[in-house]
Parts: C-alpha cells; sequence; structure tokens
C-alpha cells in the first residue's frame, strides 16, 4: 500500500470556453480547489470543452465537487463537454450523480393536513364496502365450494364437521344451558309484575313459551356460539395465515376453503339448531320455576297451558331461524379476520388488493428507508475507495 | 422442467416490488434469487410459484404459460421460512398431507403413502422423529421436516423461500451443504430466495441479483463474484469489509492474508 503522491487538483483555463483539470481529485488533494470552482464565470448560454484526461484519481469527495461544478454550470445554461476521462472515473462521477439526483428527487415528508370530517367519513364508508365486497365473495366462494362438495359428496371431510360438531356444538351445551335457564327467569319474572297487575297469571306461559322458543332461544344461542367459536374460527385462521401454513397447503394442493371453513360452517349449521333445542327446553324449564315461585303457576298447570298456547310453527320457526344465525355469524368471523381474505382471494385475486396494500403501505417506508439508500450510498463509497487506491 | 419469467410487473400500492423482471431458469440447476430486503425476490417466487399474481407479465412451465394456473396444478414445491409445518399433526401425517388429500383416483394406497413417506424421511434423515409433534423439534429438523413435505407431492419445480433464514449461522452452514447435496441427489430444478450473499455464493448454480426490483445480474457464482456488472453487485457481495473494524482485520489475518491492520491501511492512505 502506497501513499498517493502527485499535485493537488488544478483547474487551468488555456482558452476562454476551455477548462483543463488536473492532479489529484481527491478529499487531500481538492482542499484549494474548491474555492476556485466557486469563482469560476463563464459567461452564459455558451459551450465549454472540459479536459479530464490529465486527472491522476478521483474519490469520491472529488467526484462530488466536479459534480457540483458541472451542476452549477448547467443550470446556468452553459453546455459543458466533458471530455478525456478514465473510464473508472467517469463510473464513479456516474453513479454520485446518480445518487445527487436521489437525493435531489426525494422530497421532504409531506406534511399533510389533519383529515377533514368529510375526508373521514368517505375513508370509513370506502373501507366499509371494500368490507362488504369481501364478504359478499367470502359468501359466494364459500357457496361455490359447498356447491362442488354437493356435486361430489366425497369431498365432504367428515372428520373435521363430527370434530367441530363436538367442539362448537356439545362443549357449548353448559354455556348455553346457563344463559337461556337464566333468560327465561329473567324474561318471566319482568313479566309476572305486570301479569299480575290483571290477574292474567296463567298467561306468563304464552310469554315465556313464545318468546323464548320463536326469538330467545336461537338469539342468545347464535350469540354466545359467534363469541365463542367464531373468534376461535377467526384466531385459527389467523395463526396459520401468519405461519404460512395456509400457503402451504395451497402449494401442497388444497383449498384451505374446503379443508378449513367448509366443515365448520356445515357443523355450526347441524349444531346450532340442536343447542337451540337445549336452550329451549332450559329457557322454559327456568320460566316454569319462576312462575310457580312467583306467580303460583304449578308446574302440571304450566305444561297443560304450554301445550296449548305454543304450536308446532313456533317451534319450528325458532329452529329455522339458527341455521341462518350460524351461517352469518360463522361468514362474519371469517371475514372479520383480514386474514381470512386470504383464504376468499384463493378464487379473486384482486378483489383483495386493498388489504394487501395497506399492509405493505406500513412497510414502505422501512424498506425505502432502510434497504435501498444505504446500499447505494455504500456502492459510492467503496467504488470511490477502490478508485483513489488504484 | 424449465420455467421462465417474462416482463413480470407487480406493485403494491405506489412501492414497486418487481420492475419488469425476465428470467431463466434452467432445467435441473438450483438458482439462487439473492438481493437486500425488499427487493423483490420473494415476491418474485411466490408469483411462479402461484401464491402471488403478478400485474401483467407471463410465468411460462416448460414453456407453456402457467400464469393463469392456479397454484394447485402447477406442481410446486414450496418450502418457507417458518417451515409452516401444520402443528397439530405429528411429522409422518405431515409428510403424508399432499398425499392424503389426493382426489381418490390420484391417491396411492395407505401402505404405499407410508413406504413413501418413510422413504421421505429417511431421505431427510429424520425417520426416527415420525411420529413427534413440529414444536417438538429444532429449526433445522424442522425445515427438513417442511423440504421432505414439499417433496412428497413429486414435485415438477422446488422454491424454497429464504429456507435457513430462520436458523443460526453454524445449522445454516450446515443445512445448505446438505440441500446441496440433496440437489445433486435429486436433480429438481430450483429457486431458492435468500439475503445471506455467502449462502447464495456457497450453494447456487446460478445467482440472480436483484435490487429495487430489477435484476442487476445473472451468472454463476464465481461470474458475479469476479465480474460484478454494477456497483450495486459489487458492493453487495464484498463481505469481507463488513464488520467493525477489528473484525474485519481479524478475520483477514486468521484467513492468512498478508495484509496490514487497517489503521495502518487508513494512515497510509
Amino acid at each position: 500500500m502506497q501513499a498517493i503522491s502527485g499535485n493537488p487538483a488544478a483547474l487551468d483555463r488555456p482558452g476562454p470556453q476551455d477548462l483543463a483539470l488536473s492532479g489529484l481529485w481527491t478529499a487531500r488533494g481538492i482542499g484549494a480547489i474548491e474555492n476556485q470552482l466557486d469563482a469560476l464565470h463563464v459567461a452564459p448560454q455558451t459551450e465549454v470543452i472540459a479536459d479530464g484526461a490529465r486527472i491522476e484519481a478521483l474519490d469520491t469527495a472529488g467526484a462530488w465537487v466536479l459534480q457540483k461544478l458541472l451542476l452549477r454550470l448547467r443550470a446556468e445554461g452553459i453546455v459543458v463537454n466533458l471530455r478525456g476521462l478514465r473510464p473508472p472515473f467517469a463510473k464513479l462521477l456516474e453513479v454520485v450523480a446518480q445518487h445527487d439526483a436521489a437525493q435531489a428527487g426525494r422530497s421532504a415528508p409531506a406534511t399533510s393536513p389533519p383529515p377533514t370530517l368529510l375526508a373521514n367519513v368517505g375513508c370509513s364508508t370506502v373501507a366499509a364496502c371494500a368490507q362488504g365486497i369481501a364478504l359478499l365473495g367470502f359468501v359466494g366462494e364459500s357457496a361455490v365450494a359447498f356447491a362442488g362438495c354437493i356435486a361430489h359428496p366425497a369431498r365432504f371431510r367428515w372428520r373435521p364437521i363430527l370434530f367441530n360438531i363436538r367442539s362448537a356444538g356439545f362443549d357449548a351445551l353448559p354455556i348455553v344451558g346457563l344463559l337461556s335457564f337464566l333468560l327465561g327467569i329473567v324474561v318471566t319474572y319482568q313479566g309476572a309484575n305486570q301479569l299480575r297487575q290483571y290477574g292474567a297469571n296463567i298467561f306468563v306461559v304464552d310469554l315465556v313459551g313464545l318468546s323464548m322458543l320463536r326469538e330467545f332461544a336461537p338469539l342468545i344461542t347464535a350469540i354466545i356460539i359467534a363469541g365463542r367459536s367464531g373468534s376461535a374460527y377467526a384466531a385459527q385462521i389467523g395463526t396459520m395465515a401468519v405461519t404460512e401454513e395456509i400457503d402451504a397447503m395451497r402449494t401442497i394442493g388444497i383449498a384451505p376453503l374446503d379443508l378449513l371453513v367448509l366443515p365448520k360452517i356445515i357443523a355450526l349449521v347441524i349444531a346450532l339448531p340442536l343447542l337451540t333445542v337445549f336452550a329451549d327446553v332450559l329457557g322454559v324449564f327456568g320460566g316454569m320455576l319462576m312462575a310457580r315461585a312467583k306467580l303460583g303457576v304449578g308446574m302440571g298447570e304450566f305444561l297443560d297451558r304450554f301445550v296449548n298456547a305454543v304450536g308446532t310453527n313456533d317451534y319450528l320457526i325458532g329452529i329455522g331461524k339458527a341455521p341462518v344465525f350460524a351461517t352469518i355469524g360463522a361468514a362474519l368471523s371469517y371475514t372479520q379476520a383480514d386474514t381470512a381474505n386470504r383464504i376468499a382471494c384463493d378464487g379473486f385475486p384482486h378483489a383483495n388488493s386493498d388489504i394487501y396494500d395497506k399492509a405493505i403501505g406500513g412497510s414502505r417506508q422501512y424498506k425505502t428507508g432502510c434497504a435501498c439508500v444505504p446500499s447505494s450510498l455504500q456502492g459510492v463509497q467503496m467504488s470511490a475507495r477502490r478508485q483513489s487506491i488504484h | 422442467m424449465s420455467i421462465q419469467v417474462q416482463n413480470i410487473n407487480k406493485r403494491f400500492g405506489n412501492f414497486v416490488a418487481l420492475d419488469n423482471v425476465s428470467l431463466n431458469f434452467p432445467t435441473g440447476e438450483l438458482t439462487a434469487l439473492l438481493g437486500p430486503s425488499g427487493c423483490g425476490k420473494t415476491t418474485l417466487l411466490r408469483v411462479i410459484g402461484g401464491l402471488e399474481y403478478a400485474d401483467n407479465g407471463r410465468v411460462l412451465l416448460e414453456g407453456e404459460d402457467a400464469s393463469d394456473t392456479h397454484v394447485r396444478e402447477r406442481q410446486i414445491g414450496f418450502v418457507f421460512q417458518h417451515y409452516a409445518l401444520f402443528r397439530h399433526m405429528t411429522l409422518f401425517d405431515n409428510v403424508a398431507f399432499g398425499l392424503r388429500v389426493k382426489p381418490r383416483k390420484l391417491r396411492p394406497g395407505e401402505t404405499e403413502i407410508k413406504r413413501k413417506v418413510h422413504d421421505l424421511l429417511n431421505l431427510v434423515q429424520l425417520d426416527w422423529l415420525g411420529d413427534r409433534f413440529p414444536p417438538q423439534l429444532s429449526g433445522g429438523q424442522r425445515q427438513r421436516i417442511a423440504l421432505a413435505r414439499a417433496l412428497a407431492v413429486e414435485p415438477r419445480v422446488l422454491l424454497l423461500d429464504e429456507p435457513f433464514g430462520a436458523l443460526d449461522a453454524k445449522v445454516r452452514k450446515e443445512l445448505r451443504r446438505w440441500l446441496r447435496r440433496l440437489h445433486d441427489e435429486i436433480h429438481v430444478t430450483s429457486i431458492f430466495v435468500t439475503h445471506d450473499q455467502e449462502e447464495a455464493l456457497e450453494v447456487a448454480d446460478h445467482i440472480v441479483l436483484m435490487n429495487h426490483g430489477k435484476v442487476e445480474q445473472i451468472g454463476t457464482p464465481q461470474a458475479v463474484y469476479e465480474a460484478p456488472a454494477t456497483p450495486f453487485v459489487e458492493s453487495f457481495l464484498d463481505l469481507d469489509d463488513h464488520g467493525p473494524d477489528w473484525l474485519v482485520a481479524a478475520r483477514l489475518r486468521r484467513k492468512g492474508y498478508a495484509l496490514q491492520p487497517v489503521s495502518e491501511h487508513r494512515s497510509a492512505a
């Protein structure tokens, strides 16, 4: 390794439109030249020939100074022809110029004004619409998959279906039973106060029977299942998406929808009516206990009246609601997990690009901020060092 | 099987992930996609695999346009950085999964599946772990199982997305040599994504260097290292200059280079 010896950078003017560069255009050599360059004056709107053949060494600092001069002259409308530069120097100058241009092109981060109320409403509306479309897409996708299963019953996956009936149905019996029992008690209690005023004690049976069987039992069951199983499904799918298990399934050749979503929806559609029946029984039982305690309606009397007051239709209407609630609940829980969109996008890749955009948008700053700039900078520094060593 | 991509563009919002990329991956070779984070290499791999859709451009598998072919029909094996093993299944079931979910007509018999899975587990030298679950394994073992799972469906192409990125440096070295030997054995066209220069230089037949969604240089490891085409390639592959001064100096000393320590180097300049 030898220290580079030579003359410091110099700039001569053999003629009014000629510049001759010579010497060491390196950090050590350019000390004096910068003032000279700043003072350099050329008539505007003319052409200048700069001869770089006698430049002995060039590093980033020298290239930067030279580039600054070129930029200034060009900004004054002077055409500069730089000739005779050795190829490595020309390349370094080019890299510095590129880097300079990139720096200039990158404006300071725009300080956008805080969004107005109207803008907020607009953004929320667009987001809501996007989610609505995603939901529709998911429902459609599931329907197609389901139809496919109906056409080829062999595609049904019975094991996961049975497993989910147990976990979402059987395991939920205690909580569904408890809540509907309490609900029956509350409804009777509230009704009893009113009915007693008119001496219509026996009609408490109609009240509890109809309200539990037609409305409350399916609703409370659906709410519990949505909270209990729906969130568990969303979490499961979300985790699998994060760990790329869903992508892995797709590459292995199985539609995640078939394996992860359909069995659960089918299981819920089967389990929810059964749970509703259970909720019916316990709700009415709760009402029966309360009616006896509060209104003196005996159990036998209650059941006699119950048979007359509540028809099969009422019972079937309540049961019929359950599968609908189940489907809605399951679909919502899947679409709620943003990642579930990755399953739905199996067939509709573009429907969800917005979500990708959002996800990527956050990391964009990071990417341009960290990865790109330092690498280009490093390139400049390293090539510069090579040049000056040679 | 040969893979070609032609004029692939992909944007995420304003961010250009792939900028008019055209490449040709030769049959039976192991190609590395190398570049810094965010340069689009993983996106390119996912486009080739069919997990991501390009905005425009074509992917040709064996000369046929596969841009609209579903990932299921592309017959690829994909290995993920974080293994993506199915946690609720034993390793045996993980590897057998791809075979068991095939349509009944194409599905091999249970004894056949058993034999095949054991062969694969032997291939990755983990036959004795078949009845364990993924969380009971080390990272290196999991990644080998993931590779066995990808190979189970007899893929025409093997795509590896930073397969050793989550492993420590030592295991990574062992595993990549093992991958090289494995590839010499099975000779399936493979592409692997990495941001580890050494890994790419050591393992790959060809290297594709990418930056800002563009291809900077293509060539054999030796060619790209000895004749970098752009300043980016040169700086990206220039490993001995990395790290604190004392480390660089120590590394050079240990390797027996007769260079002076960095401080003298500086004063001389």
